[in-house]
Order: structure tokens, then C-alpha cells, then sequence
């Protein structure tokens, strides 16, 4: 693999939702590669919280048995990049919480590409987006179970909240499977807060910031659940949630 | 305590209240009974603040303040509590989390020193115990897998946390066994009756004033309040019915 030095186009799949004039200024992007060995384990966070354009494009290697549980907290860049791609040799097993948070102007996105190569590997990927003013959020994920890698589970569990009818949420979950014995569960949904329980909450004392705070405190608590630096993720995204609401 | 004038309230557009006049004095329990669709669960919104519910005439004074220019929460703070018919399940808040900032953002709305973590928990145990609900529950989400007993007795430990001046209980009796009538009841009870507050509960049946007895009983029908008595016109409706009361009302 060698890095693409010509900038892409919104025609190009990959691009297609990207601020294309912010990723001409961070680009081109190197490839950072990441393998785990046989049996070993590795965790990683990704948090992007400064307010520059960034761009990032992983290429994971997970090895026969290997793990790895790799958590992104993209909250704060005016224009933010993750790219994820992975591969799972027999038995590994790769797990991605993601909380995007965006507000203006702001355009972000995750696209990764995850393909199980050998037999019994699990992948999990859940990716919380949450979006204020004219915001822009991208999921895009690819799920390739390659021939003859049975008792693959993969599982996407992909959900934005739109705070303002203005913010745009893309998700595009793709799977391509040439394996007979495959668990491949997915979902995606954008949607509002739920009125009934913001007024529930407000209805008790809480000002209707702090009731929508506390809901997208727990919503974006899914994708930070059981992480090793699961309380430093989670408040760095409630100072970010504190600037959006 | 509460005085509601000619209230006027729409949802949808489609009128609801029609002139609902009631004024509710501090130690005092009143009861609205009335037939479906008469408008006893929007009075209890409207009085609320629920977004949809809107107030197209009339007025109503809260202890001196005009309740209806304030928001949902500065109601709460101001010693308002709403008891839902329907309690709404929030997935990842806890009743803790969510209770003790309710309760802090009331007090600091109030001018009042917040709880410490321990204080919190401390009145939190006791209220639960007051309702024979296990203090586990109320650490898990906002009313998630609840039963409707168990839903309806965590309203009550609710208002006992948050120590309302007048509460409006929007048939806490619907959903319950006679067990948990009973204990919703004598919850009602230990936390509300007292010389300085009040109760407005909205039923269909007699059964929840057979524990917590009513020193007025009104019925409301078409919007507005045709008829009110004492405890005895509760046991009348529930012998001869709504139909016959109402009309004895209109005529």
C-alpha cells in the first residue's frame, strides 16, 4: 500500500461527505500502522479535541488470537478524519467505541474498513454521533468477511442525534460477505432527543440544558463503556457536550 | 396555595379546558375525578408545562408567583411536582444521577446550600424505604424495565427526595395491585399531608381515597369543574357513575 498523493473528490465513496477544501490542507495523510502479534493485546485511544483540521488513517493488523480494543473521541476539530482500517486473522478480535461531537460548521467523520481474513474473529464497532448548529457527521463502515472465514461476528452499532434540524448525519454501513457461517449485526439510526423524557427530567428541577446534557451523557457513554481510560474519555466528552449545548 | 382561574388549554389545537377554575389551600387534599377525555391528565400538564399543552385563557397564581410564565423546571423549584401517569424510561441515566441534580438544581434555584454525595444517599434510602422499593432500583436507569407498580411507587420516592409544597398526582393509582395501592397511599400520606402543603390527585376510582382521604372531591367533565363536594361525592360517583352526576351537575 502506498499513500494516495492525489486529493480526492466527493465522487470518490470514501470522500464523498468530506470538507474536501479542509482536507487539502492536511493532506496528503500518512498511514499509521499499527500490528498486533499472535495472542498479544493492545488498547489505544484517539482523542482529537483541538480545534485544527486533523486527519488520520490507521491500518491495523490483528494477528491470529491478537485484541484490540481502540476507543475516538472526536470532539472539537473543524475538520476531523478517522480512518480505520483493520484486519482480523483467525480469532482476533477488534472492538471500536467512537463518540463524534460537532457543532458550527464542524465536519467529521469515521470510515473504517474491517475485514476478517481467518475463521472466529469478532469485530464490534459502536459509534455515537451527536450534532449542533450546521454540523456535519460521516459514519461510513465497510464489513468484508473474506472466503472461508466462518464463525465471524461482526456487529455495527452506529446512532447520531441531531440537536438542530440544521446538522446532517451520513451513515452508509456496508457489508460484503463471501463466508457461509457468518453473525453480521448492524444498525443505524439518527434521530432527535426524546421530548417526553427531556420534560420528564425538567419536570423534576433540571434546566433544559442540563436534562439534555444528561441524556447525551448516556448515549455517548455506550461507545466509552468498559475502555480502560473509559472516566478520562468520558469527561473530556462532557467538557465538549458543555460548549455544544 | 394554588388558584386556577377560568384556565383555557388546547392541545393540538383542539380545545381541552374550557374555563377550569380551582384554588387549593396549604393542608388541604383534593381529588378531580371525571370520565375519560374530560381533561384531567392535560389539566395536570398544563399545570406542568409540557410543550404542546397551550394556554389560551384564564390564569393560575402559584404561592404569589404566576405559574404559568414559568418554565418546567422553575415550576419544580418553585415547589411544584408532577407525578406521571405514564413515568418515561431514560436508558443510561440513573435515578441517583438524574434525582440528585434535580434535587441540587431545585435548591440552587431556591438559594439553597446543594446535597453532598453521602446527604443525597442518605434521603434517598429513607424514601425508598418509605416505599418499599429497593435502593438498588434506584440506581439503575430511569425507570428501565420497571414494572407499573414499581413506576408508580419510584414517582413517589421522587417526591419524597424532592419535598414539594403541592403535589399533582396524575393517577398514581392506574397500574397498581392493592398492595402497592396501599403503600402508594401511605406514601402520599407520610409526605405530603402536612399544614403547609397540598395534593391534587387525579383518579378514576374511589380506591386510592380510600387511603388517602380527600377533604374535596370535584368532577371535572366537558373541561371544567361541574360539580365538588367532600369525600362523600367520590363513593356517590362510584355508585351511580359519572353519567348521573354530571348531569345532576348541569342541571
Amino acid at each position: 500500500m502506498t499513500v494516495q498523493l492525489t486529493l480526492p473528490t466527493r465522487r470518490d465513496e470514501n470522500f464523498r461527505y468530506s470538507d474536501i477544501d479542509a482536507l487539502r490542507t492536511v493532506w496528503p495523510i500518512e498511514r499509521e500502522r499499527i500490528v498486533v502479534a499472535e495472542g498479544r493485546e493492545d488498547a489505544r485511544q484517539i482523542v482529537e479535541t483541538g480545534e485544527g483540521a486533523t486527519a488520520r488513517h490507521l491500518v491495523i493488523r490483528l494477528e491470529k488470537g491478537a485484541r484490540m480494543d481502540l476507543r475516538v473521541l472526536s470532539a472539537g476539530p473543524a475538520y476531523g478524519r478517522i480512518a480505520i482500517d483493520v484486519t482480523l486473522a483467525e480469532g482476533a478480535g477488534f472492538t471500536l467505541g467512537a463518540a463524534q461531537l460537532a457543532t458550527g460548521a464542524e465536519t467529521l467523520e469515521i470510515v473504517t474498513e474491517v475485514t476478517h481474513d481467518g475463521k472466529n474473529a469478532t469485530s464490534a464497532q459502536i459509534v455515537r454521533t451527536v450534532l449542533a448548529g450546521h454540523s456535519t457527521g460521516t459514519y461510513l463502515g465497510r464489513i468484508a468477511v473474506a472466503r472461508g472465514a466462518d464463525g465471524t461476528d461482526a456487529e455495527q452499532s452506529v446512532r447520531a442525534m441531531l440537536l438542530e434540524r440544521t446538522a446532517t448525519a451520513n451513515a452508509r454501513p456496508e457489508l460484503e460477505i463471501y463466508a457461509d457461517d457468518v453473525k453480521a449485526a448492524h444498525g443505524c439510526a439518527v434521530g432527535e432527543l426524546d421530548a417526553q423524557g427531556l420534560f420528564y427530567l425538567m419536570s423534576r428541577g433540571l434546566p433544559p440544558a442540563d436534562a439534555k446534557r444528561l441524556m447525551l451523557q448516556a448515549f455517548i457513554a455506550e461507545a466509552f463503556a468498559g475502555a480502560p481510560g473509559e472516566e478520562a474519555l468520558s469527561e473530556a466528552a462532557l467538557a465538549r457536550l458543555e460548549q455544544i449545548l | 396555595m394554588l388558584k386556577i382561574d377560568n384556565l383555557q388549554a388546547t392541545v393540538a389545537e383542539k380545545p381541552i379546558l374550557k374555563g377550569l377554575s380551582l384554588t387549593i389551600n396549604p393542608g388541604e387534599i383534593h381529588a378531580i375525578m371525571g370520565p375519560n377525555g374530560a381533561g384531567k391528565s392535560t389539566l395536570g400538564y398544563t399545570l406542568g408545562g409540557r410543550p404542546g399543552y397551550e394556554v389560551t385563557g384564564g390564569s393560575v397564581d402559584f404561592g404569589g408567583q404566576d405559574l404559568l410564565e414559568l418554565e418546567p423546571h422553575e415550576r419544580a423549584a418553585a415547589g411544584l411536582f408532577l407525578g406521571f401517569q405514564y413515568p418515561v424510561e431514560i436508558p443510561g441515566v440513573s435515578f441517583v444521577q438524574f434525582l440528585r441534580e434535580a434535587a441540587n438544581a431545585q435548591r440552587k434555584g431556591r438559594g439553597e446550600e446543594p446535597l453532598t454525595g453521602g446527604e443525597f444517599l442518605k434521603l434517598a434510602k429513607e424514601k425508598a424505604g418509605l416505599l418499599k422499593l429497593d435502593m438498588d432500583m434506584l440506581k439503575r436507569p430511569v425507570n428501565v424495565g420497571f414494572s407499573g407498580g414499581e413506576k408508580k411507587r419510584a414517582e413517589m420516592v421522587q417526591m419524597g427526595i424532592l419535598d414539594p409544597k403541592l403535589a399533582i398526582l396524575d393517577e398514581t393509582d392506574s397500574g397498581l395491585d392493592i398492595d402497592a395501592l396501599r403503600v402508594c397511599g401511605e406514601g402520599i400520606n407520610a409526605i405530603m399531608r402536612a399544614p403547609d402543603k397540598a395534593v391534587l390527585l387525579i383518579t378514576h376510582y374511589q380506591r386510592l381515597l380510600d387511603y388517602v382521604k380527600p377533604d374535596f372531591v370535584h368532577v371535572l367533565a366537558g373541561g371544567r369543574i361541574v360539580k365538588s363536594g367532600g369525600a362523600d361525592l367520590a363513593l356517590q360517583l362510584e355508585e351511580e357513575g359519572y353519567e348521573a352526576v354530571v348531569h345532576e351537575g348541569a342541571a
